[in-house]
């Protein structure tokens, strides 16, 4: 009991601990409260946190490459889509219908494993010859492979479905599930093997929020092991980091790697909630959006990221969508009604706001930069970055 | 008979038409200091460069302890038991003093990736047993006070003596100074001396180099001297002294 006490005591101030229990309650809350809220008809919006649960995986995985270890990655989407891809070639009928003419359905629990060495494996051979490489020509020859893995997707013909991709994916299974008021069904257990559905998101909201915690609690272990520390020797000075006996290839290589495969993971829980994927998915917007998370939240600290995912994901897939409705009651309300009919010269305020989202979200971008540039929850070394003067400004004060 | 910890033989390094360092070759014996002397630009570092792997050398070798060690990356260097600090400090400037020390360690370090993720007891006794070693290295080069600042916050005197501490902390038996007493008072020359002297008690041999004659003088047991290059002398203290050549090259040839 005092131990607890004191481990509490500890880090009652720390920006982190806070972070991460405000998080957990939220995550646990969060279903809950939607389903009374709605009336037990915020399926939807559930299964929208579920989604943003793969963009906060991904952001975690790109904040060991960028954050972490300090390599630009701007082709992240690509082990998200080979993660994708590996899940619906192997636990669908597509294999069926290509030469080799078995279909395969490995359970999900096992592809999501799979998935995660086959894109980390994409990660060592991508890796391996490029590492090498510093700062800007690492990013362009990832952006080069960002752009590649798509195209080869949908120009793999019967293999990979062509464009259209492939579909109708298994749904993960369990024994039974636990049911509730939450779905309109009084508290008990279902023994069936169906409740992964469409029409019950929250088993892949809870799946997601254990997928979460469960790789949090592994980078952060490796964030405060040998590996994390020759990490931030390698992003600080490689030189250095070379001259005290760190093998700078293979400790980069294996944070791009973990990187990969954290994307994997996040892919192939995508695949299947989605029960179908198609390479127009994983474009280079995927990409940069993980990346804006990243920086945005904080680069180098798990919790940053992951409130990066949130603050980005809401802006991107529930305020931009909803905004043009928005605006128009807001109009309305104001007695400004005339506001919202089109006329030759103006198309009417909804269909300006939608016009404008991209405006919109690239300003809100801008004014978090401008108002926090070390993120919303920075590390404590982008902090100092940020804030210290640097040598040449000491050197000028002392004049 | 002596024995050599470091045999450089044949050395060359060439950038482009640029001979920095031409045909040098010298043994360091064991247990000694030995430095390495001679003006501005006259090879000194790109040698040093060349002996922890930073360069690959154009002609000749370099052997440690019996091993061919020529043209082996700088990590490997440091494996076999090179340490090295530089000549314009190159600290980790955002980790902390105990951190950059804790980082010296990773390539004495057992514990795999598998035992980072799982934080497995393996690991976490590691990381205890090198968190005691590194304070204690901080205790002997005088930072323990320091441990938990920003290795950046430090004074100058202060962040070359942690540099030392995080090339101790690779467990070397050759250790490589680039100019340790630069930019220090008297008095830090005097306990900079004091600590080559302990290092060296530990059974480290030590290669330095330096620009302040008093500290070589008194420091060194044998001394190689480097001119564009090439090595014009080597002996004990007494004799570069006397070396006319060595004079020359310091002081310009007299009409």
């Amino acid at each position: 009991m005092t131990a607890t006490r004191d481990y509490v005591r500890a880090h009652i101030r720390d920006p982190n601990a806070i972070a991460y229990t405000v998080m957990f309650l939220a995550a646990v809350l969060f279903p809950i409260t939607v389903q009374f809220a709605t009336n037990g008809n915020g399926d939807y919006l559930v299964g929208l946190a579920a989604d943003g649960g793969v963009y906060m995986l991904m952001a975690i995985g790109l904040n060991v490459v960028v954050g972490f270890a300090g390599l630009l990655d701007l082709g992240y989407a690509a082990f998200f889509a080979i993660g994708s891809y590996t899940y619906a070639i192997l636990a669908s009928a597509h294999l069926g219908a290509t030469p080799f003419g078995h279909d395969v359905h490995i359970p999900f629990w096992l592809l999501l494993f799979i998935a995660m060495f086959v894109a980390a494996g994409a990660g060592v051979l991508l890796g391996a010859p490029t590492l090498r490489l510093r700062g800007d020509y690492l990013a362009i020859v990832t952006l080069g492979f960002g752009e590649i893995v798509p195209q080869v997707f949908s120009n793999g013909g019967v293999w990979t479905g062509g464009v259209p991709g492939i579909s109708a994916l298994d749904a993960p299974k369990l024994p039974f599930w636990i049911q509730g008021p939450w779905v309109n069904e009084p508290l008990g257990f279902t023994p069936e093997q169906f409740r992964f559905t469409s029409a019950n998101l929250t088993a892949y909201y809870v799946l997601m929020v254990i997928l979460i915690i469960g790789v949090v609690i592994l980078v952060n272990n490796l964030q405060h092991s040998r590996l994390g520390r020759a990490w931030m020797a390698v992003r600080e000075d490689e030189s250095a980091a070379a001259a005290c006996g760190v093998n700078t290839v293979s400790v980069k290589l294996l944070a791009f790697s973990i990187g990969a495969a954290t994307s994997g993971f996040a892919g192939a829980f995508y695949g299947a909630k989605l029960s179908y994927v198609s390479s127009e998915n994983f474009g280079f917007i995927v990409s940069v959006t993980v990346l804006a998370m990243v920086v945005l939240g904080g680069m180098g600290n798990i919790p940053g990221a992951m409130i990066g995912a949130i603050v980005l994901y809401f802006i991107l897939f529930q305020f931009l969508p909803n905004a043009p409705a928005q605006f128009e009651g807001l109009a309305t309300s104001l007695g400004l009604d005339s506001l919202n009919h089109s006329t030759a010269v103006w198309p009417g305020l909804g269909e300006e706001v939608s016009r404008m989202k991209y405006v919109i979200f690239g300003l809100v971008l801008v004014g978090i930069m401008l108002l926090r540039p070390q993120g919303l929850l920075p590390s404590q070394v982008r902090k100092q970055e940020l804030t210290h003067p640097g040598h040449h400004e000491l050197a000028q004060r002392a004049k | 008979m002596t024995d050599y910890i470091l045999r450089v033989s044949g050395l060359t390094k060439r950038f482009g038409g640029l001979t920095a360092v031409d045909n040098v070759s010298f043994d360091v014996p064991a247990g000694e200091v030995f430095a390495l002397i001679g003006p501005n630009g006259a090879g000194k570092t790109t040698l040093f460069n060349c002996v922890t792997g930073v360069y690959k050398p154009t002609l000749g070798t370099v052997t440690f302890l019996d091993r061919d060690l020529t043209g082996s990356p700088p990590h490997r260097a440091a494996k076999a038991g090179i340490a090295r600090t530089f000549q314009n400090i190159r600290l980790f400037e955002y980790m902390s003093a105990l951190d950059n020390v804790r980082l010296g360690h990773h390539c004495r370090m057992k514990s795999h990736l598998w035992d980072s993720l799982l934080k497995t007891p393996r690991e976490r006794h590691e990381e205890r047993d090198i968190t005691d070693h590194s304070m204690e290295l901080l205790d002997l080069v005088g930072l323990s006070h320091q441990a938990e600042n920003y290795a950046r916050n430090l004074a100058y005197g202060q962040q070359r003596r942690l540099e030392i501490a995080r090339a101790l902390a690779t467990s070397p038996k050759l250790l490589l100074l680039d100019e340790p007493a630069a930019g220090f008072t008297p008095q830090e020359k005097v306990e900079l001396m004091e600590l080559v002297q302990t290092i060296l008690k530990r059974g480290i041999t030590v290669f330095l180099i330096e620009h302040d004659m008093k500290v070589v003088m008194q420091a060194s047991h044998r001394i190689a001297v480097l001119d564009h290059g090439e090595k014009i002398a080597e002996g004990t203290p007494g004799e570069v002294r006397g070396n006319q050549r060595v004079i020359e090259a310091y002081l310009g040839k007299s009409a």
